[in-house]
């Protein structure tokens, strides 16, 4: 493998690794959101890196290229992006509402505000 | 038209939805969408009876042949599943009208019903659908419309409760994406029947291996399989009554769906546990959820985040039948599924007539029920000996099943944690019963639910109780349904 070769991999596995652990970790919920949002986008690299085939050109046809890479993985990216979009936007309309009515997005005083509850 | 029965039961509540959404009111909503639902419960009962005689049906999109195209594929495990999520639709809805006028407010009401719809979609496609990514974007449809209708409750927790799902969700729906990446690099292909035919070649491959460890965590994270079941009491408890009797009859059942179909159709039983510690994994899990969940139920004072509980243990039994790996296991399982949806759907609704009068679902708020609403606390009481396993209800059939499938394997441990889990729930549904038949009301003056409620109420209860006496369809169909997934993918 020259090239990219297992790089790309070793990147995606430290910002999937980066992700899930500001996802577990950040008290914050835009944090957490932030943190969500990078794993999900290292899966997408993830998806890309497979389609590409070494030595390949992009899939759109010219005169004199036979080899192309996977343009399969593109189109489910593309599907999984939306759906990305989605999550994010309705998980930062959740952030809006916790806001006004709880007056905070800490995750620990939101918790202390629940069991007193 | 009824060559296309697979995809309109999919397509009615997808077209139906926007145009929900634009409507302005409670009532037109309200129509539309109960009618739709009614629709795709015909269309999935007909697409049963089809796969009755036939054993199969494939419909290709589009008509591109499989696995260029995306089909459909129906056998007998789906064709339950659907007529169970469209069944339970067509009875929610129904119901939602009164609850949700209360509950949500006219005014967002309009898109309360287009999210159910969304919702009953997305789990109508997860099950319908015989490619991989497809299952994905169905998942992830019924998991945003699940996150809104859940934040729509009256408490501010509700909130709260929506997001950590939110977060729970993603991660699980992402950890399945990742699964299917490495099963497409491996075998190029995406469809589900192409997949298993593919697998069995390259079962050594650590590629593989991985994906079968994300694939089975990323749905276990969806089925709320103990200890990955954190999001599911707060998300039960505070959406809106209408929202978590669907969600508790079916969302966790469409994820054991998933979970059988990989595990016995796509991987095969000789992968998932002959070469991996599927099984050794699970029945430790499933043992000590449905052991421990039904503990922390009996100490619950609200009603609702109590059968929250009960639901951990619930999916404790199925996977349990699932992790046995034999055609009886996995028969129970399906049973369970089905009837754990009519018994969970039945309760839940029950406890929203209780919410409609008393304003809440504390077990206080059940005190003296006996006397001022006796037509729902009988519902309540019949659903719970359903859910404690009484015989000539459902509970008991799909617990026998279970108890003999685990006798026939000789594990007799499993046995008795079975039988010590329905004595658990012995306990928490009786301290409901006897609050209600001993003590004393709160308010005299309460009077029984509106029809509006107590119709669709009654309406599961007797599919309880008839499920609970003639057994033959139900059964009849989850041992073919069995026996399908046992006879690997390949079903032609």
């Amino acid at each position: 493998m020259s090239g990219l070769g297992v790089w790309n991999y070793l990147i995606i596995i430290f910002l999937m690794m980066t992700g899930f652990y500001m996802v577990i970790s950040s008290s914050n919920l835009i944090k957490k959101l932030i943190g969500l949002n990078v794993f999900q986008t290292s899966v997408f690299f993830l998806y890309i890196s497979f389609g590409y085939i070494e030595g390949s050109a992009g899939p759109v046809y010219v005169e004199g290229v036979d080899l192309y890479s996977n343009p399969l993985t593109h189109v489910l990216i593309l599907t999984a992006i939306v759906v990305g979009v989605a999550t994010i936007s309705v998980g930062l309309a959740l952030i809006i509402r916790i806001k006004e009515s709880f007056g905070t997005i800490e995750e620990d005083d939101l918790h202390k505000m629940d069991s007193s509850l | 038209m009824l060559m296309h029965l697979p995809v309109l039961v999919v397509l009615a509540p997808l077209l139906g939805a926007p145009v929900v959404a634009l409507m302005r009111g409670s009532t037109w909503p309200w129509v539309l969408s109960t009618l739709l639902s009614w629709f795709s419960l015909l269309c999935a009962v007909l697409l049963l009876v089809q796969v009755q005689s036939q054993g199969l049906v494939i419909y290709t999109m589009g008509g591109w042949e499989a696995p260029w195209g995306i089909e459909y594929r129906i056998d007998f495990a789906n064709a339950l599943l659907l007529v169970l999520i469209t069944g339970l639709a067509s009875v929610v809805l129904p119901y939602a009208r009164l609850s949700v006028e209360q509950e949500v407010g006219t005014e967002r009401a309009p898109m309360f019903y287009a999210a159910l719809l969304l919702l009953t979609l997305g789990l109508c496609g997860i099950t319908a659908t015989g490619d991989a990514f497809n299952i994905f974007v169905f998942l992830e449809i019924s998991s945003l419309a699940t996150y809104t209708l859940i934040a729509m409750g009256r408490d501010r927790r509700a909130l709260t409760a929506s997001f950590s799902y939110l977060i729970m969700g993603t991660i699980g729906a992402t950890f399945y994406l990742i699964g299917i990446g490495f099963l497409y690099v491996m075998t190029g292909t995406l469809n589900l029947a192409d997949l298993a035919g593919r697998l069995p070649a390259i079962n050594e491959s650590s590629t593989v291996r991985t994906a079968f460890a994300f694939i089975v965590t990323g749905i276990c994270l969806k089925l709320a399989l103990f200890p990955l079941h954190l999001w599911l009491p707060n998300a039960y408890t505070y959406s809106p009554s209408a929202v978590t009797a669907l969600l508790g009859a079916t969302a966790t059942k469409v994820a054991v769906y998933v979970l059988v179909r990989f595990v016995f159709t796509v991987f095969g039983i000789d992968f998932s546990f002959g070469m991996e510690p599927l099984a050794e994994v699970l029945i430790p899990l499933a043992v000590i959820g449905l052991l421990s969940a039904s503990t922390v139920s009996i100490t619950q004072p609200n009603i609702k985040r109590m059968l929250a509980y009960s639901s951990v243990a619930q999916i404790g039994y199925i996977v349990l039948g699932i992790a046995m790996g034999t055609a009886m296991g996995l028969t129970a399982a399906l049973l369970h599924v089905f009837n754990h949806g009519l018994i969970k759907g039945a309760l839940f609704m029950v406890l929203g007539a209780v919410m409609y009068r008393m304003g809440g679902t504390s077990l206080s708020d059940m005190q003296g029920l006996a006397k001022t609403m006796p037509l729902t606390f009988w519902a309540f009481v019949i659903g719970g000996l359903s859910l404690i396993g009484v015989p000539l209800t459902v509970g008991f059939v799909s617990k026998w099943h279970l108890i003999l499938a685990a006798i026939e394997l000789g594990w007799w441990p499993i046995v008795i944690a079975i039988l010590v889990g329905s004595m658990l729930a012995v306990v928490y549904v009786g301290r409901v019963i006897e609050a209600g038949f001993f003590g004393e009301a709160k308010d005299p003056t309460r009077r029984e639910a509106p029809a509006g409620l107590l119709i669709p109420v009654w309406i599961l209860i007797f599919a309880n109780i008839y499920f609970g006496i003639d057994t033959r369809l139900t059964v009849d169909i989850a041992e073919a349904a069995a026996a399908q997934l046992m006879a690997g993918g390949i079903v032609r």
